[in-house]
């Protein structure tokens, strides 16, 4: 018995130590501001403390439905005169229904020539209808085709965002989807208040492009200057950048190109990472129609020659021209997969696919969100100083049993907060206030419980037994019911109510320990040290 | 030191003034609400998040002047501007809004606007506290996503309370949480406080509370009708209550003490959310005595004149 107890309590207080590294990590001194800076690193605070902007974004994603839709036409057009089958006209009819073609005015007789032509190459994107007496056929983009273009556009909108977002500098911004398949972006950037110039660079359009590369590379300007003869020539242009398929070094390094790109950011229809037929890594990227016919013109003369991908005006990658590529190419050269990986998100995410609408902004100056701090801390500490008091002075002894497990239970919530890293806000300090509600019910449960089997006559040991016996099962009905209402808040909550959520869960899932098996430990010890006939203090 | 100790209150047979009482609040509130509904299209008065709108909080260095701040307004030609004094006069902050934009992509104009304006018609330096600029589209997702969070709250309760208990019980508990949920929010028309989407989280977290204290009331019930299965069920009742009754005030007495001082300290942001609470809890604590547990009784003799056999004493074994 004496042993078992001495478990408990060592359990006890590991649980303690591990939640105060959560809360403070290793801090790097033991005065007051190194524990608070400390503290700071690991508890993540809301922008409604902290300070930031908060943004929805809408992408038009229709855009890009019509986009494809547009490549798609032309894409018929080229094949129904490749494959001799006339027709009037291909065009989509409804501009408020991008993702709708029409083929119309085919040759009488020819219908099922069409059809065959048509399904052949399109059925897989396409529903493919009509070829009746009016002589046309309608291509409907199929809808599962239609929501992984929608959801592509979005992630391509999140990523591009988040890689200008990223020339900001802001610490820990949040680039997500946001809302249920609305298209919707919410972006979060802590210590900005300046709107407008987040703006600016969120919807600028940092251009990628692709250069023929005259010469290089060369270690800096005089060099590459010299090699030109001495000045650059007036269609070509010295950039700098770090390509590192080309040297292999990280370094800065200086690229002679020419002017005029072959394909520029709008030009790039999408662009992943894939492997060649010999296995090594490449990146696959396809071009609209019109940049398609552009690029074959100029591979198909400058195979063996060097192409340079810059984006945002420095060279990025420079790579080898294999084989004339039309609309659908591929990049390759000695990459690693993480290599591959940055080269085609950069040529991903050169352009945003479509244009973003603000549904919504939020600011909050850094000001109000430390008084929030303040008065959020300052309600806190007021709310658990009176309820400590309080339960000392009603339940004497047990009192101290209670304000332990209570002080326990907002150091493991907070250890809990350090450790999944999730986000303090104003609400969450008033789920912390209502955790300590919670906890304080629970003792107050068991409390009067054990005071009712006291009063009935039974010894304290037996008294605090069933007390905790018949108020844990109330315990975990009370718990069970706020849990469920937490995640559900959890769930369809948006921002600040979600952080609510969080502490008030994390709260009530430590409240199960320390006002059960905490206390329940205490009382033990408490109970050893009885002599007999001594009544309990509660 | 004990209160409540050896209390013997015949609870049901007050359940007429409870049943009056609640009433009264709820008549009061919903009365309250169609007036709204009439002159603000809304059933309560919507903060910005919910209804939309621009809405910027400025702090100025000395003491504002409303009247000037609407001049300023009217030079720059913004019209519909609303202007307020927010929280404490000393704090110089004022709340100018403005209605909805529709267009949604010139939506953020209209903190900019005011922001010259009032740098060129108002010569009061001042600081952008926060800025919140809500499109149609994310109020009404808002409103949507609020109600289906109460919803579905209140469902997974009931399903949990009638797997624990029985369904009468999940049933009598919900409809307490429902009375509460109509007499906080009736509360918020009534005193014409805004509801944002923080006082949307302190509702359901009251949902959660008020819950909390009618399972107590109901596992007491439970235990009891196990441990006498000759007594009536009004008779029994009676006695859960009472014997919970300290448990009840302690816990709810604290509770309040907690979120009064969230109230008194916790400044404007969470003003609504910690009234809502106040109100609430005290609220919530009366349900499970005036109203989830007489309905209990009603719906037993209601079983009765129907001359169905008597379903809950024992009718299932509880689950320990």
């Amino acid at each position: 018995m004496k042993k078992n107890l001495k478990n408990k309590i060592a359990l006890i207080a590991a649980v303690l130590l591990v939640c105060v590294y959560g809360i403070v990590g290793v801090p790097s001194g033991v005065s007051g501001k190194a524990l608070t800076e400390a503290m700071t690193k690991r508890i993540h605070l809301g922008l409604d403390l902290r300070g930031g902007a908060h943004l929805i974004l809408q992408v038009v994603v229709s855009e890009a439905v019509s986009a494809e839709t547009d490549n798609t036409v032309g894409r018929i057009e080229q094949d129904l005169k490749k494959a001799n089958l006339s027709f009037s006209q291909v065009y989509k009819p409804d501009p408020v229904k991008p993702d709708v073609i029409r083929v119309e005015g085919v040759a009488a007789g020819k219908a099922s020539d069409m059809r065959t032509a048509l399904e052949d190459k399109y059925s897989t994107e396409y529903d493919v209808a009509g070829g009746g007496a009016d002589a046309s056929f309608t291509l409907t983009m199929k809808p599962p085709i239609e929501k992984a273009l929608k959801d592509r556009t979005v992630q391509q909108a999140i990523e591009t965002i988040r890689d200008r977002v990223d020339t900001l500098g802001v610490s820990e911004p949040v680039i997500q989807e946001y809302g249920l398949g609305d298209n919707q972006i919410l972006v979060e950037l802590p210590g900005i208040d300046d709107l407008d110039r987040v703006k600016s660079i969120i919807q600028s359009t940092a251009r990628l492009e692709i250069h023929a590369v005259v010469g290089g590379p060369y270690k800096d300007d005089q060099e590459a200057m010299s090699s030109a003869g001495g000045a650059v020539p007036s269609d070509e242009e010295l950039v700098h950048g770090s390509g590192t398929v080309g040297n292999g070094s990280e370094s800065d390094s200086v690229w002679l190109l020419h002017r005029i790109s072959v394909v520029a950011g709008q030009d790039f229809r999408s662009a992943d990472p894939g492997t060649d037929q010999n296995g090594r890594r490449n990146v696959q990227f396809t071009l609209t129609n019109d940049a398609g016919d552009k690029f074959y013109d100029y591979t198909s003369k400058n195979v063996g020659q060097s192409m340079a991908v810059v984006m945002g005006g420095r060279v990025k990658e420079v790579a080898t021209i294999q084989s004339a590529i039309r609309d659908r190419g591929e990049i390759s050269g000695s990459f690693s997969p993480e290599e591959v990986e940055i080269l085609s998100k950069m040529l991903r995410t050169g352009a945003l696919p479509a244009s973003l609408n603000y549904l919504e902004d939020r600011t909050v100056g850094a000001s109000l969100g430390a008084d929030s701090i303040k008065q959020g801390v300052t309600a806190a500490i007021v709310g658990v100083l009176v309820v400590m008091a309080f339960m000392l002075f009603y339940y004497r002894g047990s009192g101290i049993n209670a304000d332990l497990a209570l002080f326990l239970n907002l150091v493991i919530l907070l250890g809990f907060m350090g450790f999944s890293g999730a986000t303090l806000t104003l609400p969450g300090i008033a789920g912390v206030i209502l955790t300590i509600g919670m906890g304080v019910d629970s003792n107050v449960l068991i409390f009067e419980r054990i005071r009712e089997e006291v009063r009935a006559g039974k010894a304290p040991s037996a008294a605090v037994d069933q007390g905790f016996a018949h108020a844990w099962v109330t315990i975990v009905d009370t718990h069970v019911t706020t849990i469920v209402s937490a995640a559900i808040l959890f769930m369809f909550g948006t921002g600040p109510v979600k952080g609510f959520a969080v502490t008030l869960t994390f709260g009530l899932l430590a409240n199960l320990f320390t006002a059960v098996y905490v206390s329940r430990v205490i009382f033990d010890a408490h109970l050893n040290k009885l002599k007999p006939g001594e009544l309990v203090s509660i | 030191m004990e209160l409540f100790h050896g209390v013997n209150v015949d609870w049901l047979r007050l359940k007429w003034y409870f049943l009056g009482f609640s009433l009264i609040f709820s008549v009061a509130g919903i009365m309250s609400m169609g007036m709204h509904m009439h002159s603000i299209g809304s059933p309560v008065p919507l903060g910005v998040d919910f209804r939309g709108g621009t809405q910027v909080q400025t702090q100025f260095q000395q003491t504002p002047d409303t009247n000037r701040i609407r001049q300023a307004m009217d030079a720059a030609g913004i019209k519909d501007a609303r202007i307020q004094g927010y929280d404490v006069a000393s704090n110089n902050e004022v709340l100018i809004s403005l209605p909805i934009q529709r267009d949604e992509s010139s939506l953020d104009l209209g903190r900019q606007q005011i922001v010259d304006a009032l740098h060129a018609h108002y010569d009061n330096p001042f600081t952008v506290r926060n800025v919140q600029v809500v499109g149609p589209t994310v109020g009404k997702q808002l409103e949507r996503q609020a109600l289906l969070a109460t919803l579905y709250s209140m469902l997974g309760m009931l399903v949990y309370l009638w797997f624990r208990f029985q369904l009468i019980y999940g049933v009598a508990a919900v409809v307490a949480c429902f009375h509460d949920t109509l007499i906080t929010v009736g509360a918020f028309a009534l005193l014409n406080k805004e509801i944002s989407l923080t006082v949307i989280a302190a509702i359901l977290t009251l949902v959660g509370y008020s819950m909390n204290d009618t399972i107590v009331v109901f596992d007491r019930i439970r235990e009891n009708l196990r441990l006498n299965r000759r007594e009536s069920l009004p008779d029994v009742v009676n006695r859960s209550i009472n014997q919970t009754l300290s448990r009840t005030v302690l816990t709810s007495g604290l509770t309040f003490l907690t979120v009064l001082s969230l109230y008194i300290f916790g400044g404007q942001v969470l003003n609504g959310f910690s009234l809502a609470l106040v109100i609430g809890i005290l609220i919530g604590t009366y349900s499970s005595i005036a109203v989830a547990a007489p309905m209990l009784v009603a719906w037993q003799e209601w079983r009765a004149r129907q001359g169905k056999a008597a379903a809950l004493p024992a009718a299932r074994r509880a689950r320990v």
